[in-house]
């Protein structure tokens, strides 16, 4: 029996696009990429030592007193193992990943609440997003926009977007009948019924799916440094493959540092909004 | 005209709803359209016409089509055929800008669980119906703590609705609703959530407040008691179909058809009743007022004792008239002739409970409330009267008559 050609035409289908939609690929690329530095501009802007206090300020706002310790801890640590720019990379690309998933996210997930064919469609291609190895995207994301950031954010917010997408529908779809049919007969258009009943209601399950998006895509940045992403990723991935061991251990940590101050903010920001509510 | 009517509506879920309407036409039975073309008959042709200001209760079991009935009047659920009218303009026929408009403007619904927005303070709950038609900010606010103050809730418009007891809530459901001002209101179970003695209460304020407001109520229930306490017309329905309206009289007394009956056998007048029922107007006087003033009340009333009440309309005891000229004479307070184990009941004590304490008590019988205040007072003879189907309670309430009967 013959071999169905599948790389073939997934080959022919890459190629085509690559020739006729490159106009699009150009204007998306320099919109990220000016996302991106525009926050590694920000990011970079006030020295480390200053930027920790804002950020020890920020988490004492948020949060609690443990809170601000381990960030300011943390941060203070990644400056001392000399970390500090390749830190704030590898924070934009992640910022800048999270913000595309949630814009695109999230109203897919209204669309798919709304509309049973819509969810019917989209859930088996999650699925697909987030089974699908992810190394498998990095290949046409280099073949459309070439090295560097812009591929990383693009293979991030693939790998990352499905709980947001997910979250959101949930979140909806969860608001009682009751609610919405109570909204309906005082005659709310539907976007009222969207804006001052469904989303506030979803909200608390909505900024789960925005915290585990934000989760995923820092757990592409090793990945996304082998396409020439710079940050800190690109360190684990130097000391990995010249078997530095004790290096690799302190990029490492770096990541975990920055992942755990990210999840507990964005928790955090989600339950201090509950307590206020 | 009526204010609304409902002409042969109907409401078949499953598929081909459409045409199984016509079979349904052509005498084809409930069961026989649910095996054999799996189509559930919500409401079979309901015709009703509901007239202005009249407490019009649908009343049936679980399964009867009421509910669904109702959310067709506000077109939440769109009915398979049929004609709805409000103020003689087809309902069916509206596009979704009229029907918000309706919805707005003329019907306001009140929901069985309460329905509030969980995440919106009791106020910003009640200006909701006010806040999408873009009202001005201050006014909706005015219009919103005018609503709450109808149904007794002031000063509680910042907290959140889970703060609120069950009855409160459905206090805050029906300000929501009045805060816009409808013609008409559709209250789906409204009561039936809460405990029975709120619940009577409730209803209590239901009626008062529809002394002074005259809406529309369409009142969904599955509690013969609480249909024959507030409906002035009441229509009994029994598998999506309405098998009787009538007053609450004409239900009990001629009822349509062996169901009915069924239905309203059970009703033995002295578990119905309650004291409330019976109850007249209190004749009261303050505690700080002298036996003078109190002699003087009682002459001019006709009667020889008096209930003595403070600020707060607490009961604090009966004087008689003896009494009070005797303390006229020896310059004595109300307060020194004050009877206070005199015999008092709950509104919602049933009449049968209330012979014994009628015929035993030298004086006429206190009806108070949870918080001991004075809501009526039962006069010897009232008890029977009520029984035998004189309507002497009409000093009560705008319905008694009909409960009476």
């Amino acid at each position: 029996m013959q071999k169905i050609p599948l790389a073939d035409w997934i080959e022919t289908i890459v190629s085509w696009m690559e020739d006729h939609l490159v106009f699009l690929f150009d204007i998306i690329s320099s919109v990220i990429e000016g996302v991106v530095n525009a926050f590694n501009w920000l990011f970079m802007l006030p020295h480390p030592l200053l930027f920790i206090a804002i950020l020890g300020v920020l988490a004492f706002l948020v949060g609690r007193i443990s809170l601000t310790l381990f960030s300011v801890v943390g941060f203070l640590l990644i400056y001392n193992l000399g970390f500090w720019s390749q830190t704030m990379d590898t924070l934009s690309l992640v910022i800048t990943s999270a913000l595309i998933s949630v814009i695109l996210g999230v109203p897919i997930g209204i669309w798919c609440a709304y509309s049973k064919g819509a969810a019917r469609i989209i859930t088996p291609l999650l699925d697909f997003m987030q089974t699908m190895p992810a190394f498998v995207y990095l290949l046409p994301a280099v073949t459309f926009f070439s090295l560097g950031v812009v591929p990383g954010v693009i293979a991030s917010v693939i790998f990352a977007i499905p709980p947001t997408i997910r979250l959101t529908l949930l979140g909806i779809k969860q608001v009682s009948g009751e609610l919405t049919e109570a909204a309906d007969a005082f005659g709310s258009t539907s976007m009222q019924k969207l804006f001052k009943v469904q989303i506030p209601l979803a909200l608390p399950t909505l900024m789960a799916g925005i915290n585990q998006t934000i989760m995923l895509s820092l757990s592409m940045v090793v990945i996304a440094s082998m396409i020439g992403a710079q940050g800190i990723g690109a360190e684990v991935y130097r000391a990995v493959t010249q078997l530095q061991i004790g290096k690799g251990f302190e990029a490492g940590l770096a990541v975990v540092i920055l992942a755990i101050v990210l999840d507990r903010f964005t928790q955090r920001l989600f339950t201090s909004n509950k307590r206020r509510r | 005209m009526s204010i609304l009517q409902i002409k042969q509506v109907s409401k078949l879920f499953g598929p081909h709803a459409e045409q199984s309407l016509e079979l349904l036409e052509q005498g084809w039975t409930k069961e026989k359209l649910a095996k054999e073309k799996s189509v559930t008959v919500g409401v079979n042709r309901a015709s009703l016409s509901i007239e202005e200001g009249e407490i019009f209760v649908i009343m049936g079991l679980s399964g009867s089509g009421k509910s669904t009935l109702v959310r067709m009047l506000n077109r939440l659920i769109e009915p398979t055929g049929g004609e709805i009218l409000v103020h003689g303009k087809d309902l069916m026929k509206m596009n979704k800008e009229q029907l918000r408009k309706v919805r707005r403007e003329t019907i306001s619904m009140v929901f069985q669980k309460f329905a509030l927005f969980p995440h919106r303070t009791v106020l910003e709950n009640v200006e909701y119906g006010l806040e999408i038609q873009k009202k001005d900010k201050q006014k909706r606010r005015d219009k919103a703590k005018q609503s709450l103050a109808l149904v007794g809730l002031e000063g509680w418009e910042n907290k959140r609705p889970d703060e609120l007891s069950g009855g409160m809530q459905q206090r805050v459901g029906l300000a929501r609703a009045l805060a816009n001002d409808p013609e008409v209101l559709l209250m789906d179970e409204a009561f039936s959530a809460l405990d029975p003695l709120i619940r009577r209460d409730m209803q209590d304020e239901l009626l008062e407040l529809q002394e002074k407001m005259k809406k529309t109520i369409i009142f969904i229930t599955h509690d013969l008691d609480e249909a024959l306490r507030i409906g002035d017309r009441i229509a009994l329905m029994k598998d999506g179909a309405v098998v009787q309206i009538g007053t609450p009289e004409e239900i009990l007394t001629q009822p349509a058809n062996s169901y009915v009956e069924r239905f309203v056998e059970d009703v033995d007048l002295s578990k119905v009743l309650t004291a409330s029922h019976v109850m007249r107007r209190p004749e009261t006087i303050m505690i700080d007022r002298g036996p003078r003033v109190a002699l003087e009340l009682m002459r001019e009333r006709g009667i020889s004792n008096l209930f003595v009440i403070d600020r707060s309309k607490r009961m604090l005891g009966v004087i008689t008239a003896e009494d009070a000229s005797e303390a006229m004479r020896s310059g004595r307070t109300l307060e020194d002739i004050l009877i206070v184990d005199g015999p008092r009941v709950h509104p919602d004590v049933l009449i049968n409970e209330l012979f014994e304490v009628t015929s035993l008590a030298k004086v006429p019988l206190a009806v108070v409330d949870d918080s001991n205040r004075l809501v009526g007072v039962i006069v010897r003879g009232a008890v029977l009267g009520a029984l035998a189907g004189e309507s002497n309670a009409k000093e009560v309430g705008p319905n008694a008559e009909n409960t009476i009967s």
